[in-house]
């Protein structure tokens, strides 16, 4: 077996494992020795990846198997990475592992909860490592629909609610996303020889402009969709503040970063043409979703929904990378898709073990968290100020990126656009510190004096997630390392 | 060429038997009325099979073969939906057709 | 010569800070932690004086001409082949003089905290933070690149915001925090865009091409696109500077530094007086040739104006507040107004580099003294309790260490020979004066305003009658008087004995001598009118005396708006929270709920209703079935018979 299918076997051998497990303590050691497995081959996959750049492999895709399972349409189990996809694989797979630790004491049907969870996850590394459109659309749907039992069943609040919105408009999204990869399809030869293969389909550049122009948006729309691109991005505050902690954790974590990868990989690179006509247009949604989601934020009161529109201020920042088409914004939007991903699993994390112990996720009920339960807090501290963008966090590198890739455009408009992008960082600023103002500092309430301290399993995943936190903002060069071979690549139909 | 009957009163004929099955397919609230109604439609069309071939093309024989087959399949249809009608019979107590409703689950 | 060592200056406080951050538990016994910080800061303070002699008296002159040294320079994130934010260390005469202010001052506040924060449970955290804040500024001293200065300007921002909210309890602490966080940020903001306008119109970050000939010599060729009479570089300064305007809390992004005197007051000594806030002064300074030479110098002259002017403003406010350290705050920012003005007035070759260096010298003796000011105000603040003027007053016999060493602090910023502010204040005006009558004058009455409130605290402080207290007020702690008269000593001693620092800081980095013409009308008055703000205050404070109030009532309004700050604190609360927070941030969640989210439901809610409604034609009565089949049948006759099928 090839070890990127492994990706996929193990998660779904881990799924089977679970059938057979008869109570939460068996359920979470076989997901947690399924997923640090995983965790083991992510990390064996980066050295292995490197080592093999190293002593020269120039394509542009490694490890690249080839079977087909529907020979009538032509559609092939093709895969293979690029570093963008091993980063991705490889957050993934901690996100996992800590949100295994996050619902280490999860009490309602703890068997069926993390049965869904890993479902969920094998249809990220599936999309994360396929190259074929069919195979990663259905990848994609793998990841969805296990979101609507882990919202529905484990969730709070209206979560029936939230759970059928998300779930709706993530399948409206993949309807269109359907049209527009059944469109590339029609399109990608001119004799019959239809394939779903992403590299072929570049290769050859059948696509005609008039058909770009009308396919990209459909695609646009439908990886945007799940990248919280404004306005579908109301899903998201109703979703994640359902959704129980390692399930929002995993969601914005790596879930909502299919949308930016997607739209890399599929929309932007099979449609160039397409692309270039639409972006001053979807620009303008991304600047819209960044500074909007920023101001949004200040006004909320619920710490998950404060996270949810921080995620649709920084992922729109991901798109506005990316629509900004040139070489050091898309290394930029890509660490930002790395960055955010740990920040706000981070986040979440904490507001999961703050919730367990207050009970409440109201920022006006909470006070002087630092002086009772001082770990959890810091901790807090740290991911509010790499959210805002302090420099040694991750943030900061990635927002740099775009920012200088924005205004390296030689076009007024972008650079405008950019100043525009730019101005979040204050009002991110006014909403970060609002919090650790009002729930962190101040004198502590008495009837949350006597708070459990964080345990063992809890701090394990924080300190994973600030540990790449932080390796990301000091030692911004070795992700990158990853990721410009591929950018590169994936940057010469623009040029 | 049927003799001193012309082929539009044969025609006005089974309009009118149609149409008379029809009102009654769609007004009557006893099962065995419908389905005598619907023997109504289905004779009127047999009866237009013949007639037409015997206008168009005496020489061939389609016409009569088909209503043939239409009385074939009156027959089994009837058949068929007298058992279902003597079944709702036994669970309703009754053969209203407006009690019959479950069928839309 | 090798300075690759400079290197361990900023690393030792980022070691100290990392230790006593991550083992914070592991230094719970009080003055372990303070050790740790003093130690590392120590050997900093020793390298950085031993580095300035080695530039200045050894190796740095090549020439006639100071050179720069780069010991250091490494690609931290690379854009572009010509852009990239490198991690270096640029030594050149500023950047060495800095280097001695900021160990000088931390080494002396890290003594300082192991008394003043005796028996705080947050020791350890208070002396990581002390740590950071040390690293940061030093590394954004010796920043070789524009992007280094922003990310370290940012973690001076965040540590500043830490050390402010050190007191996490108090209410007061917090909002001063985030004021001055949310601030600067704003600020920054400019800055950022400040800094990528330069990369994308000149096309480098690194200080040293950008302050070259060449790059000059390119930018006058290139004016690139105009915008309202200013080309794009200019604007590029001008947005740099308003983000060092808001560091060094200039009009009208200064309101934050009073608040901040919340944090104890070894951190208002060390950020909010001597280093973190000079950051604006330094960052125009660092990049002086561009500011002079770019646009005809108009972002220069806009670095004067707002300098002048912070400078009265500053000065006018702190004649009416009562709490010191408030007085302190807007001294400083009354003080940094006046090195803005002098970098403002500044020529560039030769003794028309005047300006430059006195700006240069006044931030480093105000260092000195101002930071000594602090301390004092923290030993009195320690001693009763309070930091409001109206609970002190003969404090002169309980605390004779800390009465002298404020007096000659007092002296020094008044402009009193030979104490260490005469004689950077003297060359300040010099060149004023050289550039402008209107400057020169606001300046002429800055100093004495400068004297009559420095002596009006002196006064009300350690004179003005006599006093009881409840507890004896004294001087407990060696630790912090030591650094008390330390300082003292240097306020004494640095404006005639460490002349270099005033000699060889020049725009061109080619030395030249500036010597007081004793006798000039010029000096005789800045003297003059700083006695005579002596005087005045002497007479209105040095006993409890009915002048002051009187004095007040004749003023009226305008001492009422003076007390109150002029309502700058309202006006940016009316922005925030009437516009921002009402207007914008408001609209804009509920647009979200109700619009956005309102459009994704009445999606769902439409499709409901329409099931709802043709629901109803799946009734299960077969004879309604019937009957549509019928009418469907008809019209489809009735279609294709007019259609013509």
């Amino acid at each position: 077996m090839d070890i990127l299918t492994l990706f996929v076997v193990v998660p779904t051998l881990t799924v089977l494992a679970l059938v057979f497990t008869k109570n939460l303590r068996q359920a979470r050691v076989t997901a947690l020795a399924g997923m640090l497995v995983q965790l083991l081959m992510a990390f064996h996959l980066v050295w292995k990846y490197m080592n093999d750049r190293a002593a020269g492999a120039t394509d542009l895709m490694l490890y690249v198997k080839d079977k087909v399972w529907f020979p009538d349409w032509n559609i092939h189990y093709y895969i293979g990475v690029d570093g963008i996809s091993v980063l991705m694989i490889m957050l993934t797979s901690l996100i996992v592992v800590a949100g295994i630790f996050v619902s280490w004491k999860i009490d309602d049907l703890p068997k069926e909860f993390f049965i869904s969870l890993i479902a969920l996850a094998t249809g990220v590394f599936g999309f994360f490592i396929s190259l074929d459109l069919f195979t990663m659309f259905v990848f994609y749907e793998i990841a969805v629909i296990p979101m609507y039992l882990l919202i529905g069943i484990w969730g709070s609040g209206p979560r029936e609610y939230a759970a059928m919105k998300l779930t709706l408009m993530l399948m409206g999204a993949s309807a269109l996303l359907l049209v527009a990869i059944l469109g590339i399809y029609f399109h990608s030869s001119p004799d019959g020889h239809y394939t779903f293969n992403v590299l072929e389909i570049a290769k050859h550049a059948n696509l005609s402009p008039a058909m770009q122009k009308i396919f990209f948006p459909l695609a646009f729309i439908g990886f945007g969709t799940i990248g919280a691109l404004f306005p579908f991005h109301t899903w998201s505050p109703d979703g994640h503040s359902s959704a129980p902690t390692a399930v929002s954790m995993l969601h914005a974590g790596v879930l909502m970063k299919l949308g930016g990868y997607g739209i890399f990989r599929v929309a932007m690179y099979l449609m160039p043409q397409g692309t270039v006509f639409w972006t001053n247009f979807f620009l303008v949604l991304a600047v819209i979703g960044v500074v909007y989601g920023a101001y949004a934020a200040i006004q909320q009161t619920d710490l998950k929904y404060i996270n949810a529109y921080s995620s649709v201020s920084h992922l729109g920042l991901v798109l506005f990378g990316l629509l900004m088409l040139n070489k050091v914004a898309w290394n930029g939007a890509m660490l930002q898709s790395l960055s955010h991903g740990f920040i706000t699993a981070l986040f979440f994390a904490l507001i999961g073990m703050i919730y367990g112990r207050t009970h409440t996720r109201d920022v006006r009920q909470m006070r002087g968290l630092l002086k009772i339960i001082p770990f959890l807090a810091t901790a807090y501290v740290i991911a509010g100020l790499a959210n805002l963008g302090l420099p040694g966090f991750s943030g900061f590198v990635a927002e740099m990126n775009i920012f200088m890739g924005g205004f390296l455009n030689n076009s007024l408009y972008k650079q405008i656009m950019t100043v525009l992008a730019v101005s979040s960082i204050v009002v991110t600023a006014v909403y970060i510190l609002r919090v650790v103002g009002m729930m962190l500092m101040g004198p502590p309430k008495e009837e949350h004096k006597g708070l459990p301290k964080a345990q063992w399993f809890e701090k394990t995943a924080v300190y994973i997630l600030i540990f790449f936190i932080a390796a990301i903002g000091t030692m911004p060069w070795w992700w990158l390392k990853f990721i410009i071979p591929s950018v590169e690549q994936f940057l010469k139909p623009f040029m | 060429m049927i003799e001193g009957v012309s082929i539009q009163v044969i025609l006005t004929f089974t309009t009118v038997l149609f149409f008379i099955g029809l009102y009654g397919f769609l007004t009557r609230t006893h099962l065995i009325g419908i389905l005598i109604s619907l023997e109504l439609m289905l004779n009127s069309e047999a009866i237009n099979f013949v007639a037409v071939n015997k206008y168009l093309h005496p020489e061939f024989l389609q016409g009569a073969v088909f209503s043939l087959f239409i009385l074939a399949l009156a027959a089994a249809e009837t058949a068929l939906a007298l058992a279902i009608i003597l079944q709702v019979y036994r669970r309703t107590g009754s053969v209203d057709v407006k009690e019959v409703k479950e069928l839309k689950y | 010569m090798d300075f690759s060592y400079v290197i361990w200056i900023p690393a030792l406080p980022l070691i100290s800070f990392l230790l006593l951050g991550l083992f914070n538990r592991y230094f719970r016994k009080e003055p372990v932690a303070g050790y740790v910080g003093v130690a590392s800061l120590g050997t900093a303070w020793v390298l950085a004086l031993y580095t300035a002699w080695k530039y200045f008296f050894e190796v740095g002159l090549q020439n006639g001409q100071y050179v720069p040294f780069t010991p250091f320079k490494w690609e931290w994130i690379h854009f572009t082949d010509k852009l990239s934010i490198d991690m270096g260390i640029l030594l050149d005469p500023i950047s060495v003089m800095m280097l001695v202010v900021v160990t000088t001052i931390s080494f002396m506040v890290h003594i300082y905290s192991i008394g003043y924060m005796h028996g705080d449970e947050g020791f350890a955290r208070f002396y990581a933070y002390l740590s950071l804040f040390s690293f940061s500024m030093l590394s954004l001293v010796l920043a070789s690149n524009i992007f280094q200065i922003y990310i370290f300007w940012e973690l001076v921002g965040v540590s500043s915001f830490l050390l402010i909210g050190y007191y996490f309890v108090k209410p007061s602490a917090i909002a001063a925090a985030k004021k001055a966080f949310i601030v600067t940020r704003f600020a920054d903001f400019f800055f950022l865009v400040g800094i990528l306008m330069i990369g994308y119109f000149v096309g480098t970050f690194d200080i040293e091409t950008l302050n070259s000939e060449g790059t000059i010599a390119w930018i006058a060729q290139h004016p690139g696109p105009v915008f309202m009479g200013l080309s794009v570089v200019t604007w590029a300064l001008i947005l740099i500077f308003v983000g060092g305007a808001g560091k060094s809390a200039m009009f009208p992004l200064h309101i934050w530094l009073p608040d901040a005197m919340e944090g104890p007051t070894p951190v208002s000594a060390l950020i909010h007086a001597a280093t973190m806030v000079v950051a604006g002064v330094y960052l125009v300074a660092r990049m002086f040739p561009l500011f002079y030479h770019t646009g005809d110098g108009f972002a220069l002259r806009v670095v004067a104006s707002v300098g002048t002017f912070s400078a009265l403003f500053a000065a006018i406010i702190a004649l009416t507040q009562e709490d010191i350290k408030r007085v302190l705050a807007y001294s400083t920012m009354s003080q940094i107004g006046y090195m803005m003005m002098a970098l403002g007035v500044s020529g560039y070759e030769g003794v028309e580099g005047l300006g430059y260096m006195a700006g240069m010298f006044h931030l480093f003796t105000h260092a000195m003294f101002k930071a000594l000011l602090f301390l004092i105000a923290g030993v009195v603040i320690h001693a009763v309790h309070s930091n409001l003027m109206k609970d002190m007053g003969g404090l002169h016999k309980y605390m004779p260490i800390a009465s002298w060493t404020f007096l000659i602090a007092a002296l020094a910023i008044s402009g009193i020979p030979p104490m260490a502010g005469f004689y950077s204040k003297d060359e300040i005006l010099h060149a004023a004066f050289e550039y402008s009558f209107i400057i020169w004058l606001t300046g002429f009455l800055v100093a004495g305003l400068t004297a009559f409130y420095m002596f009006r605290l002196y006064f009300r402080i350690f004179h003005n009658g006599t006093r009881e207290y409840h507890h004896r007020p004294k001087e407990d702690s060696r630790a912090m008087t030591g650094p008390l008269i330390f300082l003292a000593v240097l306020t004494l001693t640095v404006g005639w004995v460490f002349t270099p620092f005033s000699e060889y800081v020049t725009p061109t980095r080619v030395p030249f001598h500036y010597h007081i013409h004793w006798g000039s009308p010029l000096v005789l008055g800045s003297m003059a009118i700083a006695l005579t703000g002596i005087l005045a205050a002497y007479f209105f404070y040095y006993k409890p005396t009915e002048y002051p109030q009187k004095v007040a009532r004749a003023f009226g309004i305008t001492y009422k708006w003076a007390k109150d700050k002029f309502y700058m604190d309202e006006l940016y609360l009316f922005v925030t929270k009437r516009i921002i927070f009402d207007k914008i941030s408001k609209p804009a969640a509920w647009f979200d709920r109700n619009v956005v989210d309102g459009m994704m439901d009445a999606l769902g809610n439409t499709t409901v209703w329409i099931s709802n409604r043709i629901k109803g034609l799946q009734s299960g009565r077969l004879q309604e079935y019937g009957i549509y089949f019928v009418y469907g049948v008809v019209v489809l006759i009735m279609v294709f018979y007019f259609l013509n099928f």
